[in-house]
């Protein structure tokens, strides 16, 4: 009976197979869009949108339907929503996930099923080694990578004694474990604090107290504005500078920000004053539409949006034959809005990291300008881990 | 509170066999429409009953708001979790002396998860029910906290992100990474807890514990001592939602701190007051609204909290005893 | 740790801890008179930092800002207290806690929809920007002195109006007897409708001194109502100085146990002192009723 259903299933699927063509390309974009962490789901889904009405709407010259779902930062409702986009929306990719505890519980059995995921942002280590895909691709960065980048710059400068902050989860722990492996000054206080702590006076304190030539910290979203803010009031702005990766000093946190941010430095692949046509095309786009400017999440987003558009364009639009989609994304050429990008083996970015500074613009906001290249190429340590399988259906 | 919840009559064990009739019909019916997929909101439905069941154990019979419930579902998830860790990673769990290889058979895993939950419940209900009330209500919520940053603290089981299991979990050679062999053991599970905890509310202990939530003072005048009934309740109680997570954890293969938050404890309590407090089985009636207002409403808009809420804001204001309330006055209308 | 940096760490901890007492003032009155669980209390401490920074940012007056914002929330208060919660004081602490659960999602989703998910900005006047040496070696950003200097003058008026005035003496006969205080003429619907609004102001006030120190955000209403709820527990339902000590206490411990613990204990240090203050005083360090 079981053999009698699947056949009956694979001949249904044949069928539609055939109909495909005309048929639109589904994708699920699960984000987070309630709660502190919304802000992120809101910005990916602007890129995201904002891409594809660049491409007329379409993928490689076929319709899109854009299912997206609310994972409110919890694993178990992430996973819910990816098994119900798989099984009753028959999605053919997934893409939209931000926090890497959501894309670790969505990943597995996604790709178990046979869909493609994107990471638009979420950057775990495990999908850049052990457990990397043939049908798992990152557009963002692997999460070490920023925090190394700007410790290779502060060893360049010469700067000898650094003090550490991170909230005390693993993208913390990575962040700092990637910035050791960039820097070879002395590292005189490696502090890991609770995640949703609102208060930092004893931790400047100590720094104050430790006197070190540079912070670098990775304090995403509110805690990083809170961070920044008490910081700058303690009047510690001016005595010891501070470093972040770019996300925690971008658009979605900078306005909050505001003068307590001027001066500090990150390590950024793409800023929003960032020299190019496409990116210029992209920021002026989202400005006019959405009255703001963009942060590196939309600029992910957006990216994920024409890769996939110039990789289903060359192969006609075949989402469903998934050895030929793999590899069209795998050697994909598009005009990313940080000039130039192309994967590693193990599906993550490979791409160049510059240091910016927060200043501000003509419009009196306060941006990210783009001081100087940093690393050429930088790719992720994780990817002698990866063995990557062959080509599958 | 202030309502003793009645004895168990005739009408709830029909109440809970129509309601594990129609659960078990859903499977058949998903696959005949085409939609597999709502054996797994069933699934997830069914898991969170069996949860929001044991709360209710102490919640409407015993008149104990805890919010550590959510903790105790997390304990119960790391067991099968680490457990299975172990077993994968062919390194032995060493608890001091003791060192055992791990494993992945949920015949041996399931009881311990149980055993675990409910041994952390009573230890920690030995302190928390040193109070009352409000009082109650926030002790909990410490050790539900202390619990969930256990949770973060295990970085190598994952830490923050979560632990997902890799190898392969087993019951007496059912397979439950397969959606039906995993439906129909959980609501096996569901089955067992309600007809248990419903024999147990009906027993001389259960009148000593909806006793004791009524007039602790004339409780104790008349000899008993309602703490040890308290306790054992509350044990009970943590056992049942360490099962819950455990269970979930199979389904998933995955457990994190995420589902041990305070707020999830929250949820769980909602799920009980929206099914309605005085009987076994209103929970299972509050787990199903709560899981697929959540669902449905996502699923229209990224605004959903926003109805949601409201929707909360209604039950609260014109249903006094949840879902069964109003099923029960239209019952005798 | 160096003496300074002893001092500084205390003054530290006894400034988180004023805040953390602005934050429980109104959630323990509310608690405390009407026996109220009310979980909705940080959503107004969120309105309140976001009304604060939209009319301080429009204006260009941070004073504006903070008056509007304290009327503002003391009207949303009242009007929450008539058209729904007084339904509530004679229900079951559950259904409290149901009620509230709703509206502190209505709360989120509305501010969401109203001001976008992106973080607001919320500056604060040159005048208390930035920070002053008290002593050699030590600067202390002056706002947070303003905070310190606001919350214990809020303690100190609480505390004087509830024992020593003749409206504290009507609120204290209402909450211990409705029916008696009603027959000596008390009007206790319009000392409830006060009390309420009383609190929802003080969460408001709470939320604009937090706002400049804090990410004005969705959300940002619930890690404070949870620090709140310690508090106002550790402290005893319902009393005012209990929350004050509760809440210095607090400060100081959460402030010494995030620099000298490892941070997996830092993070529960709280939630430790908690439990083992309960369980050696289970109503709480000043107990209100018996």
């Amino acid at each position: 009976m079981r053999r009698l259903l699947l056949a009956a299933t694979m001949a249904a699927g044949c069928v539609v197979a055939a109909n495909a063509a005309d048929a639109p390309i589904k994708i699920g974009f699960i984000s987070t869009f309630s709660g502190p962490g919304g802000v992120l789901g809101q910005e990916l889904l602007d890129g995201f949108n904002l891409g594809l009405e660049s491409t007329g709407g379409t993928l490689g010259g076929r319709k899109v339907e854009v299912i997206q779902a609310d994972d409110q930062a919890k694993p178990d409702v992430g996973r819910q929503l990816a098994d119900k986009m798989v099984e009753s929306d028959h999605v053919q990719i997934i893409t939209g996930v931000n926090f890497s505890n959501v894309m670790l519980a969505i990943a597995k059995p996604t790709l178990d099923a046979g869909v493609f995921v994107i990471s638009p942002n979420a950057g775990q280590s495990q999908q850049a080694g052990k457990a990397c895909n043939p049908h798992y691709f990152s557009t963002s960065f692997q999460n070490d990578v920023p925090a190394e980048a700007i410790g290779m710059y502060m060893t360049n400068k010469g700067i000898k004694r650094v003090y550490l902050l991170a909230p005390n989860y693993p993208a913390g722990k990575d962040s700092l474990a990637g910035f050791k492996m960039g820097f070879k000054g002395d590292v005189v206080g490696e502090v890991y604090t609770g995640f949703t702590q609102l208060d930092y006076a004893a931790e400047i304190a100590q720094i104050r107290a430790a006197k070190p030539d540079a912070v670098y910290f990775f304090y995403p979203g509110g805690l990083g504005i809170n961070f920044v803010k008490q910081y700058a009031q303690a009047g510690m702005k001016t005595e010891v500078p501070l470093f972040g990766p770019s996300f925690s000093f971008d658009q979605t946190v900078l306005p909050a920000m505001g003068d307590a941010a001027l001066g500090a430095y990150a390590s950024a692949f793409w800023n929003e004053h960032y020299d190019n046509a496409a990116s210029k095309k992209f920021v002026t786009d989202f400005e006019a539409k959405y009255h703001r400017l963009p942060a590196p999440y939309a600029a992910q987003a957006y990216d994920t949006a024409r890769m996939l558009d110039a990789a289903l364009k060359s192969i006609g639009g075949k989402i469903e034959d998934k050895p030929a989609f793999q590899k069209a994304l795998e050697t994909v050429k598009f005009d990313s809005v940080r000039g130039k990008f192309r994967f590693n083996t193990n599906h993550y970015p490979i791409q160049d990291y510059y240091l910016t500074e927060a200043v501000k613009d003509d419009k009196g906001r306060v941006v990210m300008a783009m001081k100087e290249l940093i690393a050429a190429d930088l790719a992720d340590p994780y990817v002698q881990d990866c063995h990557m399988p062959a080509a599958s259906n | 509170m202030a309502d003793l919840a009645p004895t168990p009559n005739r009408r709830d064990w029909f109440a809970i066999l129509l309601l594990l009739a129609v659960l078990a019909v859903v499977p058949p019916i998903a696959e005949a429409v085409g939609q597999p997929f709502a054996i797994k909101v069933a699934s997830r439905v069914v898991v969170f009953a069996i949860a929001a069941v044991g709360l209710n154990l102490v919640l409407g019979f015993g008149g104990m708001v805890s919010l550590l419930h959510a903790g105790l579902f997390g304990v119960g998830g790391y067991v099968i979790g680490i457990l299975a860790w172990h077993d994968f990673n062919g390194e032995a769990l060493h608890l001091g002396p003791i060192a055992y290889a791990g494993t992945g058979n949920l015949l041996i895993s399931l009881p311990l998860a149980v055993l675990v939950s409910a041994g952390a419940a009573a230890l920690m209900g030995v302190v928390s029910l040193r109070t009352n009330g409000a009082y109650f209500i926030m002790i909990t919520l410490a050790f539900n906290q202390m619990l969930y940053y256990l949770g973060v603290a295990l970085q190598k089981y994952g830490g923050e992100d979560g632990l997902q299991i890799q190898g392969d979990l087993s019951l007496a050679g059912l397979d439950p990474s397969k959606r039906l062999v995993y439906f129909y053991v959980s609501l096996a599970a569901l089955a067992v807890v309600m007809v248990l905890v419903q024999r147990l509310v009906g027993s001389r202990f259960g009148m000593v514990l909806r006793a004791t939530a009524q007039n602790e003072r004339r409780v104790k005048a008349l000899g008993i001592p309602p703490t040890r009934y308290r306790l054992t309740a509350f044990a009970l109680s943590g056992g049942i939602a360490g099962l819950a997570g455990a269970l979930m954890a199979s389904g998933q293969q995955f457990i994190s701190p995420a589902d041990m938050s305070w707020v999830r404890s929250g949820d769980l309590v909602v799920m009980c007051v929206l099914g309605g407090l005085t009987t076994v089985w209103g929970p299972v009636l509050g787990a199903a609204l709560f899981l697929l207002l959540e669902l449905g409403l996502s699923s229209l808009t990224n605004a959903w909290q926003l109805p949601f809420g409201l929707i909360v804001i209604g039950m609260a204001v014109w249903l006094h005893d949840g879902l069964i309330g109003a099923i029960r006055r239209w019952v005798q209308s | 740790m160096s003496l300074p940096l002893f001092l500084e760490q205390t003054l530290n901890g006894v400034q988180l801890g004023v805040m953390l007492f602005l934050m429980s003032a109104g959630l323990t009155l509310v608690f405390g008179i009407m026996n109220l669980i009310n979980l909705a209390h940080g959503a107004l401490y969120m309105l309140g930092a976001f009304i604060a920074a939209t009319v301080a940012d429009k204006s260009g007056s941070f004073l504006l800002g903070a008056v509007v914002a304290v009327v503002a929330t003391a009207a949303i208060g009242a009007l929450l207290e008539v058209a729904l919660l007084r339904r509530f004081y004679h229900r079951s602490h559950l259904d409290q806690v149901l009620v509230t659960f709703g509206l502190i999602l209505v709360f989120n989703q509305v501010t969401q929809l109203i001001w976008g998910a992106v973080p607001m900005r919320f500056n604060l006047p040159d005048a208390v920007a930035g920070s002053i040496e008290l002593f050699p070696g030590m600067n202390y950003p002056v706002f947070r002195l303003v905070i310190l200097g606001v919350g214990l003058v809020v303690g100190l008026l609480l505390y004087v109006m509830i024992m020593r005035t003749r409206i504290g003496m009507w609120v204290r006969a209402g909450a211990s007897n409705r029916a008696m205080a009603s027959a000596i003429g008390v009007n206790v619907e319009m000392v409830f409708i006060g009390v309420f609004a009383a609190g929802a102001a003080l969460a408001g006030l709470a939320g604009l001194m937090a706002g400049p120190i804090l990410a004005v955000q969705v959300g940002m209403g619930e890690p404070v109502l949870i620090l709140a709820l310690v508090v106002t527990v550790i402290g005893g339902i319902g009393s005012i100085n209990g929350a004050l000590v509760a809440a210095i206490m607090i400060g100081l411990i959460d402030t010494f146990g995030r620099v000298l613990l490892s941070p997996a204990l830092g993070s529960m240090v709280i939630f430790l002192a908690m439990a083992v203050i309960l369980a050696w005083k289970p109503k709480g360090l000043f107990p209100v009723h018996g």
